[in-house]
């Protein structure tokens, strides 16, 4: 069931391999964050909020599609946008271990998207530019509309950072355990250094460097502080996740798996 | 050369009559705007393998992209042209290419036009933060609610004059 391009801890991965699991790295990331903010859809504390998270949903799955497709043509196997987000297991996907996690109370999953809005906005920011142009331009739709997410989850922040002491304890503690799981954003490893060194996608310390600048004084405005160690490495881009994924994909890919090739 | 010259005229009618055709094509979520008015036709190719037509999205997640795709296939078959889509994804779609017909139609359906941004695009969003006259009473007094709507492309706004809320195309 391991894919042809997937590349194992043996030996430093080719630049199709690298880019291949680099692209699931990123529309895996997204597709799994859709999926959570999906689950909101119904239960947000107002019908506006409900809509926005829905849409941010919307725009994250529309990434997610134009980044597998690429994966799947770049791996040349047969395997379109849909092979690649109901047919694999949980140690095939690449997403960051962060946007897996549960959605918690409101404010969790504010401080879980404002974490991971900041990344995207930079990465993207950063990838319109790469030497891949079709990664580029991917990433240049990618970054106006990562740029409302980041508004919408920056501001709330804000508001329940700097709002009631029930609203600041609750993000505050939201930030302490979901801290950990940025460190894994800038872990650099053979992939990363691979497609940093053919100009594709940016090196980590740089991406580390301007997301930080970015949310610091958001962070400072909500009168949150930011945890001081970084605590345990998560390791979800290399696929190794913790229980919650499985369960988020049972219900991602149940319609394929009940009825294998079912169209609408 | 005249038979070179024959050909030149007679695929540029044809362009400018697949243009007319999907100019008829009214956008899903908001009918009164059409396809081309919406700057989503990206280009129009007629040659000897027939027709292509080039088209982009909004929103890279707009749900109504794949109706649209299949309705510029169909309408255009409907009128004897057989021809085929490219989906076109950079440079990526901008509200600037909303026309001017296209704006005024959004007016006057009551949806508050984008502004232009006139390449200052990185800024995009910042354009949500500037004042917004109520398209109902023209008050001033307007507020916005959320920059999420119920289409991917729309901003809810409120008149805190005449209470009414109302919708803005935003700025992308």
């Amino acid at each position: 069931m391991s894919a042809a391009l997937q590349s194992t801890d043996a030996g430093a991965p080719t630049l199709r391999q690298a880019q291949f699991d680099y692209l699931l790295r990123l529309g895996d990331t997204s597709l799994v964050l859709a999926q959570r903010l999906g689950e909101w859809v119904g239960h947000a504390p107002a019908l506006e909020e409900d809509l926005g998270l829905a849409n941010v949903a919307l725009d994250l799955i529309g990434q997610a599609r134009l980044l597998l497709s690429y994966a799947g043509e770049l791996e040349g196997c047969g395997r379109n946008e849909d092979a690649l987000a109901y047919l694999r297991d949980v140690p095939e996907f690449r997403n960051h271990a962060l946007v897996e996690q549960p959605n918690g109370d409101f404010g969790f999953s504010i401080v879980r998207q404002f974490l991971i809005d900041g990344l995207q906005r930079e990465l993207y920011a950063s990838l319109a530019q790469s030497t891949d142009e079709r990664l580029a331009g991917i990433a240049a739709k990618a970054l106006k509309e990562t740029q409302y997410h980041w508004r919408f989850s920056s501001r709330w922040l804000v508001r329940l950072g700097d709002g009631t002491v029930e609203s600041h304890e609750r993000v505050q503690r939201a930030l302490a355990e979901l801290w950990p799981y940025t460190s894994e954003f800038f872990a650099e490893d053979p992939i990363d250094r691979v497609l940093a060194q053919a100009r594709i996608a940016p090196s980590l310390a740089t991406l580390e460097t301007h997301w930080r600048a970015l949310i610091e004084p958001v962070i400072a405005e909500a009168t949150l502080s930011i945890p001081r160690e970084r605590g345990k490495l998560t390791a979800g881009k290399r696929g190794m996740h913790g229980e919650a994924l499985g369960y988020l994909l049972a219900e991602l890919q149940f319609l394929q798996r009940a009825y294998p090739g079912a169209q609408w | 050369m005249s038979a070179t010259m024959g050909m030149a005229q007679h695929t540029a009618v044809d362009e400018a009559r697949v243009h007319q055709i999907l100019a008829t094509i009214a956008d899903p979520e908001i009918p009164v705007i059409s396809i081309v008015d919406l700057g989503i036709v990206r280009s129009v190719v007629c040659d000897a393998s027939g027709v292509e037509v080039g088209l982009t999205s909004t929103y890279s997640g707009c749900p109504a992209t794949d109706v649209i795709r299949s309705t510029v296939l169909e309408t255009l078959q409907a009128h004897g042209v057989k021809a085929r889509v490219r989906m076109i994804l950079n440079p990526p779609w901008t509200t600037d290419w909303i026309s001017a017909t296209g704006r005024a139609k959004l007016a006057e359906y009551g949806i508050v036009p984008p502004r232009l941004l006139a390449g200052a695009h990185a800024n995009a969003t910042d354009a949500n933060d500037e004042p917004v006259a109520c398209p109902r009473c023209q008050s001033a007094e307007t507020e916005l609610t959320s920059e999420f709507g119920a289409t991917p492309c729309k901003a809810l706004y409120r008149c805190r004059s005449c209470l009414e809320p109302f919708e803005r195309f935003k700025c992308l």
